[in-house]
């Protein structure tokens, strides 16, 4: 029973250690694209001793430690308690959401069968979008107990334009559950793991000689469900070209714009967090999760009819790894995102929630409805 | 005692403190993120019943969308953080609460209380269950929920729409 | 200790402990030098005129009461989508109403211009 307790605490360690770190070195890759991109030499200062080549590995260190050697200002006319709880709620939320991703299949240890998840919840996405759903109230909160007129602005529209894109998210998720008929992300991952020859009738010959073979992954059964999907996730996040509720050259900073210090460092990783937590449900959604293409439980099975047999604990390790790899390639998508695009206005973010994902999210749902019932 | 009736017990005194906060703080945003907390604890106890899609839908709904539309109205509408004492309402108020405790005990002294009343099964609320009843037994209140929902968005449109 | 939820309280005490962490860090190594300009609400450097808290236009509870009613949509198909293959024709009648009658409230809603911004 101890070990038990033991093994969940150390998955929830595992998944803490691994959504933060990334989180920090996000933020030194923000810097560093940012300075590829503009043709200059960027995120050198931090050195220790002089020697500035560890350049991330500085960074990861001199960042929280300078955020948190700054004074941690408190508006006096503002609200001192939800002044703190602000960033408080947003990190919070964002560390957490990661539980029900899961980022390889199950690990045999002798007896002992571990699931690769922090936990293996029976309503497993709408957890996900539960928590994400009280991410808003870190800017609303934050913005109003600041009392300042930039940060208030800011709040509003980025709390319109969290929930608008919030219904476009969870409207473009439908297909998938639809085609894998489970809330369960662990069961999706490994709906994901069997070809689409396996779901097409006997007499679509063509078609399961051809596209048959490739495996089931999300972004071939849903390819417009992805599409819809991403768009509503980097706009959930805030981030550039839906950055307007912190547009530094209309607002300043936006809703954080009396913050500073820890409390500034705390909407930061937040920010990021949701960054990896947004890349981990790309990858469990539409590209497999764990799964590496033709990997079963046992080893490679390619479709030509070739095998490779390999150990249990390599096939694990090549599965965590290839969620790993997956997961920082969404990261990276979403920073190299914003050195390409320029911001949006503010009826254009608006018209694209409303009058473009929304009815294209509810057609995607009608047509994999549709092909679902005539495929049986 | 079991740890499932400490973690009850403990969720259930948060509760009514947070619930008692929502009637007696003064500011009306403090008493709108203690009403979301009240909501959250509830959002617990039906996950300890075995009825986590209430649960959760409890949290997407109350305290992610309805929640987000009373801090909306009160932050953005309402300049005036607090609000006087009304005599009239705390007279009204606690005559209706009074009437709600009566009935209640009327009720609970009445029947004999189950003595686990814990006793659904692991996938007695899970959301194919749920699913499983809402659309072949329940399908024509479904189909009205629809209707209700079609009257809230032209009621908001003409609401919001209106000229001053 | 069974309970499919047990890891969450876990993972929940360990994600406050970071948080609250992180504060107290913060409380405790940032100076504190207090002085009245610092003190200001921030408006470009100028002083800051009128109250913070503003009102704002309609259009923004107009999008939060429609977010509402649009979630509670996206709500009925979550339990309706992982039931869908063994509903099979039916469901999607069922559903297709459902859609239906919110897809007249959806074109009442655009043809209003209640999703204009100008």
């Amino acid at each position: 029973m101890i070990v038990d307790i033991g093994i969940v605490a150390v998955k929830a360690f595992l998944v803490l250690f691994m959504v933060l770190n990334l989180a920090g070195i996000l933020g030194w890759i923000e810097r560093k694209g940012s300075a590829l991109i503009q043709d200059r030499i960027g995120a050198n200062r931090a050195s220790v001793f002089g020697f500035a080549g560890m350049g991330l590995i500085n960074t990861l260190i001199a960042d929280p430690l300078k955020f948190l050697t700054k004074e941690d200002f408190v508006p006096p006319e503002g609200d001192k308690f939800l002044h703190t709880l602000a960033p408080c709620m947003t990190l919070f939320t964002a560390l957490v959401t990661f539980a029900v991703i899961p980022f390889g299949d199950v690990l045999v240890l002798g007896e002992r069968v571990i699931n690769l998840q922090v936990a293996n919840l029976n309503i497993g996405i709408l957890y996900v979008f539960a928590i994400g759903s009280l991410g808003v109230y870190g800017i609303v909160i934050g913005a109003w107990a600041s009392n300042n007129k930039f940060s208030l602005m800011g709040a509003v529209r980025g709390s319109a334009q969290m929930i608008s894109y919030e219904v476009a998210m969870g409207l473009s998720v439908i297909g998938i559950l639809m085609v894998f008929g489970t809330l369960e992300l662990q069961e999706i991952a490994r709906g994901q793991g069997t070809l689409i020859r396996d779901m097409l009738p006997e007499s679509a010959g063509f078609l399961r000689s051809t596209v048959g073979r490739l495996p089931a992954w999300g972004i071939f059964l849903q390819p417009l469900a992805f599409l819809l999907f991403f768009t509503a996730a980097v706009a959930e996040t805030k981030r550039i070209p839906f950055d307007l509720p912190e547009a530094e050259s209309e607002l300043v900073a936006g809703y954080h714009v009396e913050y500073s210090g820890g409390k500034f460092l705390m909407f930061f990783a937040g920010e990021f967090a949701e960054i990896v937590t947004a890349a981990g449900l790309m990858t469990t959604l539409f590209f497999g999760g764990w799964q590496v293409p033709y990997l079963m439980r046992d080893g490679f099975h390619f479709p030509w009819g070739e095998a490779v047999v390999l150990p249990h604990l390599a096939v694990t390790a090549l599965q965590v790894g290839a969620f790993t790899l997956k997961v920082i390639f969404f990261c990276w998508l979403q920073i190299l995102l914003r050195w390409s695009v320029p911001r949006f206005r503010y009826d254009q973010v608006m018209r694209l929630g409303w009058k473009m994902l929304l009815p294209l999210a509810l057609l995607n749902v009608i047509v994999t409805a549709i092909v679902i019932i005539a495929l049986q | 005692m079991d740890a499932s009736v400490i973690l009850f017990y403990v969720i259930s005194v948060l509760l009514v403190l947070s619930s008692l906060m929502v009637v007696f703080l003064r500011n009306v945003v403090h008493c709108a993120l203690a009403l979301v907390v009240a909501l959250f604890l509830i959002a617990i106890l039906f996950v300890m019943l075995h009825a986590p899609m209430v649960g959760v839908l409890q949290v997407l709904v109350y305290a992610g969308a309805i929640m987000v539309l009373f801090l909306f109205v009160i932050m953005f509408l309402n300049p005036t953080a607090s609000e006087p004492r009304r005599k009239l309402w705390w007279g009204f108020g606690s005559a209706a609460a009074l009437l709600l405790a009566a009935s209640l005990a009327a009720l609970l002294s009445n029947g004999e209380a189950p003595a686990d009343p814990v006793t659904a099964t692991e996938t007695f609320g899970s959301p194919e269950t749920l699913a499983k009843s809402l659309f072949t037994d329940f399908v024509l209140p479904f189909e009205i929920t629809s209707v209700l929902l079609l009257v809230a968005i032209i009621g908001a449109v003409v609401l919001a729409k209106r000229e001053p | 200790m069974d309970h499919p939820y047990f890891p969450l309280l876990i993972l929940f005490t360990l994600a406050g402990a970071v948080v609250l962490g992180l504060l107290f860090v913060a409380q405790k190594v940032g100076p504190k030098s207090p002085n009245p300009v610092k003190a200001e609400p921030f408006e470009s450097g100028n002083p800051p005129r009128g109250d913070a808290r503003i009102r704002f236009s309609v259009r923004f509870y107009l999008v939060a009461m429609l977010f509402l009613i649009f979630d509670l949509e996206v709500v009925f198909l979550y339990p309706w989508a992982i039931l869908f293959r063994q509903l099979g024709l039916f469901g999607l009648i069922e559903m297709g109403i459902f859609l239906g009658i919110l897809l007249i409230g959806f074109v009442y809603v655009w043809k209003k211009g209640a999703l204009e911004w100008d």
